[in-house]
């Protein structure tokens, strides 16, 4: 198969991987003065800005998340701008590493992984803050059970993130419009996606057609970062078991389904790129 | 099959051209095409590499030659795996290490010593393999000072060094070496092709495109030469060198008497009635006020007319010739009505605008008799004793008063070549004797 030829081939270049993990880590603070500290303080700024306008600004107006809005709002965030940061940048890569594409022997799928993981980085390093503002404003430690699946989540994510990732960025080195596409259907997506508001909201929204729930159902249902979301936001945020596992799994399965899918077309479309860069 | 490092089997390579239609047409091509070389219509490619077939036995230094545009980095990439053909299939045997563009995925924002570490990942090594040979490679780069800074803060040729010392200290089985030699400044060069010297001992394959032709004869076993994608001659490096700069000059050849064809329509061949669209070309009966500014031109009111000029080498005419050739000029000359009074001169001129040479008729006393209807004056040069470079030609008739008759400025381009890059302008014959206590050994000679 040549998918599993494929992974044996990119475990062989793990080395190259986190050397350039490191290097897109390094090079991003690189000539600040806070330099690495900045991977801390930016989502520790972002939570007090959020947490000014919407106790402040804009007090609670969403039922059941009305208190701590803004940590409820911060549990879907962070992994949405490591979904969105990786997509972006998994679909530029290719592009933006034109040099080394057209003149050094690699297998190219390093590039958006490479993307991919630098991002997970950042995500990680933002946890602890998230983590000790839920322990101190909303005395919150997550359970056994809770942390059972919380790696799980992140799992997911990542699969769905370079399946994404792998499709956006074999198909923009043909279609240069998918950078300007992307960053607009990105943030219908953001909005689409229940982390402003409390998914409950919008379950019951929209007219049921042909036996179905209401629209407002289905469409969450078909988003596979709404379940995403959903699970950080009952592990994180609210008391009570972990019970959207199900759709977890559910959207396991479509994550793989779509790496796959995207891997083959990467594959497909591999000899081109030195060419088309 | 074990003894050939590489072994290409008809190899081609084609480029899509862009003008008829830019890149994928529809998403649903894109989808379904991956391979969409082989479907594309004869007059919509380009064949960078076409029907190549080579074996590169272990241990042999191959050079590759060629005019820009031959190919020659298309083959690099192809042995290097870093572009797969469209047609037939390419072997390597070994590690490969590919000098095409040094440095590439250098990050500048970090420091030198962490962007070793990455090209040399990047390059196949393992971070111990690198760890190991780290002080090696810098102090092969001469950075030893400077490897903790920013490599955006490096010179281009800091930048270079680095990344060819990374690149030779990979230890590949074949290097592919593109054209890289130019960096760095003389002593940084030398030491490079003692790197390269090197891995020849060591019984390395390496695979040199370069347009040093010098360097090929020196340095390979044997060379190859590329032409819009096709082998034209392999073998012997002297012999491939020297069909290679043949075919070289009969393309200047070429350009030359063009040129000169233009020239001679613009001027020479509709005469005076003519003064149109001759550019900056002086066309005039009256010569112009500071002759010796003028750049090119004609004029001069007549009776007698050059009516053309053919340089000849051993009677066929020629435009480019080596340094110690024949060259002969031929002037076709006319009166309108007899002349009793008249002088026919030639002067060479350097690119520069240097008078190499000027005589006349007059001056060497040939005293004029008589010259009426149609003729021929031939001027010959023995032997052409002029450094290697372009020049050009005036040539005139005029009466020993001064009074200019026909006077072609500058209109006759001939090329000079020469296996021996002196300098100046004249080469006087000559040679050199030692004494038996001065000994040398010369190109192609071998030490007894």
């Amino acid at each position: 198969m040549p998918m599993l030829a494929n992974l044996q081939r990119l475990f062989r270049y793990r080395g190259l991987i986190q050397t350039l993990v490191v290097r897109d880590l390094k090079a991003r603070y690189r000539g600040s003065v806070l330099g690495f500290f900045w991977s801390f303080a930016n989502p520790l700024l972002l939570l007090m800005v959020y947490t000014f306008v919407f106790s402040v600004v804009l007090p609670g107006r969403f039922p059941g998340v009305e208190e701590n809005y803004a940590l409820f709002l911060f549990c879907g965030l962070l992994p949405w701008t490591w979904f969105s940061a990786s997509l972006v940048e998994a679909s530029n890569s290719l592009l933006v590493n034109g040099n080394l594409i057209k003149k050094v022997l690699f297998p190219a799928e390093v590039l958006p992984l490479v993307a991919v993981i630098a991002n997970m980085v950042h995500f990680f390093l933002a946890l602890p803050i998230l983590f000790l503002a839920l322990i101190f404003f909303a005395s919150r430690t997550p359970t056994s059970g809770e942390l059972f699946w919380f790696p799980v989540v992140i799992a997911v994510q990542f699969v769905l993130s370079l399946g994404f990732g792998l499709f956006l960025a074999a198909l923009t080195v043909h279609f240069r419009d998918i950078k300007d596409l992307l960053s607009n259907l990105l943030t219908l997506w953001f909005f689409g996606t229940p982390i402003l508001y409390p998914w409950t909201i919008v379950a019951e929204r929209g007219p049921s057609i042909a036996g179905l729930p209401p629209a407002g159902k289905v469409l969450m249902d078909l988003n596979p970062f709404a379940h995403l979301a959903i699970s950080y936001q009952e592990i994180l945020f609210y008391d009570g078991p972990y019970g959207h596992w199900k759709w977890l799994l559910v959207t396991a399965l479509v994550s793989i389904g779509l790496f796959i899918g995207g891997y083959a077309l990467f594959d497909r479309l591999r000899d081109s790129f030195a060419e088309e860069v | 099959m074990t003894d050939h490092a590489i072994t290409l089997c008809d190899v081609s390579k084609l480029y899509r051209k862009y003008a008829y239609r830019r890149q994928f047409s529809t998403l649903k091509s894109a989808l379904l095409k991956g391979n969409l070389a082989s479907e594309l219509k004869p007059n919509e490619v380009f064949h960078a590499v076409n029907g190549v077939s080579l074996r590169v036995p272990v241990g042999m230094t191959l050079g590759v030659i060629g005019r820009n545009g031959s190919g020659k980095s298309t083959l690099l990439k192809l042995i290097a795996g870093i572009t797969k053909p469209t047609f037939g299939t390419v072997e390597v045997n070994g590690r490969i290490s590919a000098l095409i563009e040094l440095g590439a995925g250098f990050h500048p924002e970090i420091s030198g010593r962490e962007n070793v570490f990455i090209n040399g990942v990047m390059l196949g090594l393992t971070k111990s393999e690198i760890s190991k040979r780290f002080d090696t490679i810098v102090e092969f780069a001469e950075l030893e000072d400077f490897i903790d800074a920013p490599v955006k803060t490096y010179s281009s040729g800091m930048y270079m060094r680095l990344g060819f010392a990374v690149a030779v200290h990979v230890d590949p089985d074949v290097l592919l070496v593109d054209e890289v030699l130019a960096v760095g400044d003389e002593g940084f060069s030398l030491r490079c092709l003692d790197k390269f010297a090197e891995f020849k001992r060591r019984g390395k394959t390496i695979l040199l495109v370069t347009h040093g032709l010098s360097m090929v004869e020196r340095f390979c076993d044997e060379a190859v030469w590329l032409d819009n994608g096709k082998v034209c001659g392999e073998g012997d490096p002297r012999r491939v060198v020297h069909a290679y700069t043949t075919e070289v000059a009969k393309g200047e050849e070429r350009i030359l008497s063009e040129n000169d064809r233009k020239l001679r329509e613009a001027v020479v061949g509709e005469g005076n009635e003519s003064d149109s669209g001759t550019g900056e070309l002086i066309s005039t009966d009256e010569p112009p006020e500071d002759m010796y500014r003028a750049t090119q031109g004609r004029w001069g009111a007549g009776p007698v007319r050059i009516d053309g000029v053919t340089l000849t080498r051993a009677g066929e005419s020629a435009h480019v010739f080596q340094s110690g050739d024949q060259l002969a000029i031929k002037l076709s000359v006319s009166t309108l009505s007899p002349v009793t009074n008249f002088v026919f001169g030639i002067s060479i001129f350097n690119a520069e605008g240097v008078c190499c040479y000027g005589t006349n008729t007059h001056i060497e006393e040939f005293t004029p008799i008589e010259f009426s209807g149609a003729g021929e004056v031939v001027f010959v040069i023995d032997s052409l004793d002029l450094v290697e470079g372009t020049y050009k030609l005036d040539v005139a008739a005029h009466t020993r008063e001064g009074f200019q008759y026909d006077y072609h400025r500058l209109l006759y381009t001939f090329r000079v070549k020469s296996r021996t890059k002196d300098t100046g302008i004249y080469r006087p014959g000559h040679r050199w004797t030692f004494s038996p206590t001065i000994r040398f050994v010369r190109a192609g000679e071998r030490l007894n």
